[in-house]
């Protein structure tokens, strides 16, 4: 067996016109679904950017809510109330998730997306670069999120002064964040009472209630008692999954992005295809003469499915290898650029370029079962 | 008196059916023995391919036997034929069918790979086939780099790497010039055929008749007779 792949390998790869053609093709392939799908991946985890930063297990909110942490629906403050006397909290705080106009020190005015804390534990607090923690509580005081929109603050250090709604406000820390925001807008962490107290509200001002389980067993109670109360618990990931599921099903980008790695496929499918369908029918007569000679059909179909995975095996490892060059490269010029390659974007362009290969084969195999090693004899 | 190698009998082969039957070889029947080199000639269209492709287990007759060492060829199954044109024929096509991809040697040495022999084994076995055809020192050179002739050794070189008892040449002059056709003839007589192999070749080249150790005629499908070449030692 080995040795026959052995021939295999070599009609394949001495054959070096029609091989380069092959791995153009599904690198080609591989590269463009990989680089779709992981934009797409990018862009999902940025979409879900202050889920992930905050960090809270759980996330209370109106059921109406769940596209987007900036569609937040305020809640009363009884909801609050309510949560923390369920059985299985161990705590439960406010959060306050809003946007507004800065007016910085040049005079420009600048969008920035301001997360109240919990005054009292400050749960969901980013690391600190710079500062203290404690120095939010001074007057006036934010941190500015230190991410790839942060230059549109003009660089802020601590004590750089800024306007919002005719309230001055102060940097009196940096922070870092584990993933930056989609919206490219700036973001400032503050208190939840300056929040609301600066930025102008509707009757209720609860964003989000995030909670704190006292083990996980009780969050499936935890959820069920909130819903009594008309709400609804999420944990992180649901929270993430649900801002997800509306940016791939409601939002057009998913189908783009679905439409995108279907043609690339395609592409892939139509170039390998093509190509080792013709390597195939240029070799037909040598499969024949290897037949005549006494190798059986099941060898011949060996030795085609190994031609057809083996290229799609090494065109896979260079698209792969091509998109993260790709990718790297662009974060290093653009460090906004959201592309993230994920195992489930590996998986699903090794499942491509395997169906390549598959297809590929098959009409290989085909034509190979059917030659007659008379037909060589004939000449 | 010379043992049978092949048999054949009331060997017949038709494509179509009904009216639109046509008979390409019609009941055959002759034996050829170990240490002769036989010929099958006659005109195009007369059924000799066909009828070298039934006796080397290519192309299943439809009715009539052939019986090479004892054993009924078409009763065996496609695999034990796939086996049998592995181990005891070896083949020497019209076009050559050498790869091109492949050195000369990895062509040599292709039915000890199918014979799933060690690269290793097989490549020395073919170095050594390659010099007794006087091929020696070429075998790292694609066949396309090769005169006509010398692909033609080639090609023989192949068909006899893995030791067949029964040797297959269809047209080996075809594509060669008088003089190289006959060297190759020559030498698969003096330097190939043995008391323990039989070689048939198809031919019509007359040119090369005087080698051969019998002749057989076929016209029409069918065997019109056989000519005595030269005498052969059984």
């Amino acid at each position: 067996m080995t040795q026959i792949l052995i021939l295999a390998y070599k009609l394949l790869v001495k054959d070096k016109g029609k091989y380069t053609a092959l791995l153009v093709g599904t690198t080609f392939s591989v590269f463009l679904i990989v680089q779709m799908t992981s934009s797409f991946a990018g862009i999902l985890t940025k979409a879900s950017a202050t889920v992930i930063n905050i960090g809270a297990k759980i996330w209370v909110m109106d059921p109406s809510a769940t596209n987007s942490v900036f569609g937040s629906i305020p809640m009363p403050d009884y909801v609050l109330d309510g949560v923390r006397s369920i059985n299985g909290v161990k705590y439960a705080v406010p959060l306050y998730v809003g946007s507004a106009l800065l007016k910085l020190h040049d005079g420009t005015y600048q969008a920035a997306t301001v997360i109240g804390l919990d005054d009292s534990s400050l749960a969901g607090r980013p690391e600190l670069l710079q500062g203290g923690i404690d120095d939010i509580f001074a007057e006036n005081g934010f941190i500015a999120v230190k991410d790839e929109e942060f230059p549109k603050l003009e660089n802020p250090k601590l004590g750089t002064e800024f306007e919002l709604n005719d309230n001055r406000g102060v940097v009196v820390g940096i922070a870092k964040v584990p993933t930056g925001a989609l919206y490219g807008t700036p973001t400032l962490y503050t208190t939840y009472y300056r929040a609301i107290q600066y930025i102008p509200s509707m009757r209720f001002t609860i964003s989000y209630i995030l909670v704190e389980p006292k083990t996980n067993a009780a969050i499936p109670y935890i959820k069920q008692q909130v819903a009594q109360l008309g709400y609804l618990a999420l944990t992180n990931q649901e929270f993430q999954d649900g801002i997800s599921q509306y940016l791939k099903y409601q939002t057009g980008i998913g189908t783009n992005t679905l439409l995108m790695t279907v043609i690339s496929f395609l592409v892939g499918l139509s170039i390998s295809g093509q190509t080792f369908y013709t390597f195939i029918i240029e070799n037909l007569e040598h499969f024949g003469a290897l037949k005549a000679m006494g190798a059986k059909g099941r060898e011949l179909v060996y030795v085609i499915i190994f031609q057809a995975g083996f290229t799609a095996l090494v065109g896979y490892g260079l698209g792969i290898g091509l998109a993260t060059v790709v990718i790297t490269a662009a974060k290093l010029r653009l460090p906004e650029y959201s592309s993230r390659v994920t195992y489930s974007n590996l998986g699903l362009a090794f499942l491509l370029v395997l169906t390549i290969a598959s297809i590929s084969g098959y009409a290989g195999v085909r034509r190979v079962l059917k030659i007659e090693p008379f037909d060589i004899f004939r000449g | 008196m010379a043992t049978a190698a092949i048999m054949a009998n009331k060997l017949s082969k038709w494509f179509g059916e009904g009216v639109a039957r046509t008979y390409a070889v019609r009941e055959a029947s002759f034996e050829a023995y170990w240490g002769e080199m036989l010929y099958i000639v006659g005109p195009s269209g007369s059924g000799k391919t066909t009828l070298l492709s039934m006796l080397s287990g290519i192309l299943r007759p439809n009715s009539g036997s052939v019986t090479i060492d004892g054993r009924n060829l078409w009763s065996l199954s496609d695999d034990e034929i796939a086996d049998f044109r592995l181990n005891t024929i070896g083949f020497v096509f019209q076009d050559f069918h050498l790869f091109p991809r492949l050195t000369t040697a990895e062509n040599v040495a292709i039915p000890l790979i199918l014979q799933k022999r060690s690269w290793k084994e097989a490549l020395a076995a073919a170095a050594r086939c390659l010099e007794v055809v006087g091929l020696a020192g070429k075998g790292e050179l694609p066949p396309n780099k090769l005169s006509g002739g010398e692909q033609q050794r080639v090609a023989i070189a192949r068909a006899i790497v893995h030791q067949p008892e029964i040797l297959v040449l269809d047209e080996p002059t075809a594509s060669l010039d008088g003089e190289t056709g006959r060297k190759i003839v020559s030498f698969v007589k003096t330097d190939i055929l043995t008391s323990t192999r039989c070689i048939l070749i198809v031919t019509h080249d007359s040119r090369i008749f005087e080698f051969s150790n019998r002749i057989m005629g076929m016209e029409d499908g069918r065997i019109t007779g056989f000519d005595q070449g030269v005498a052969y030692e059984a």
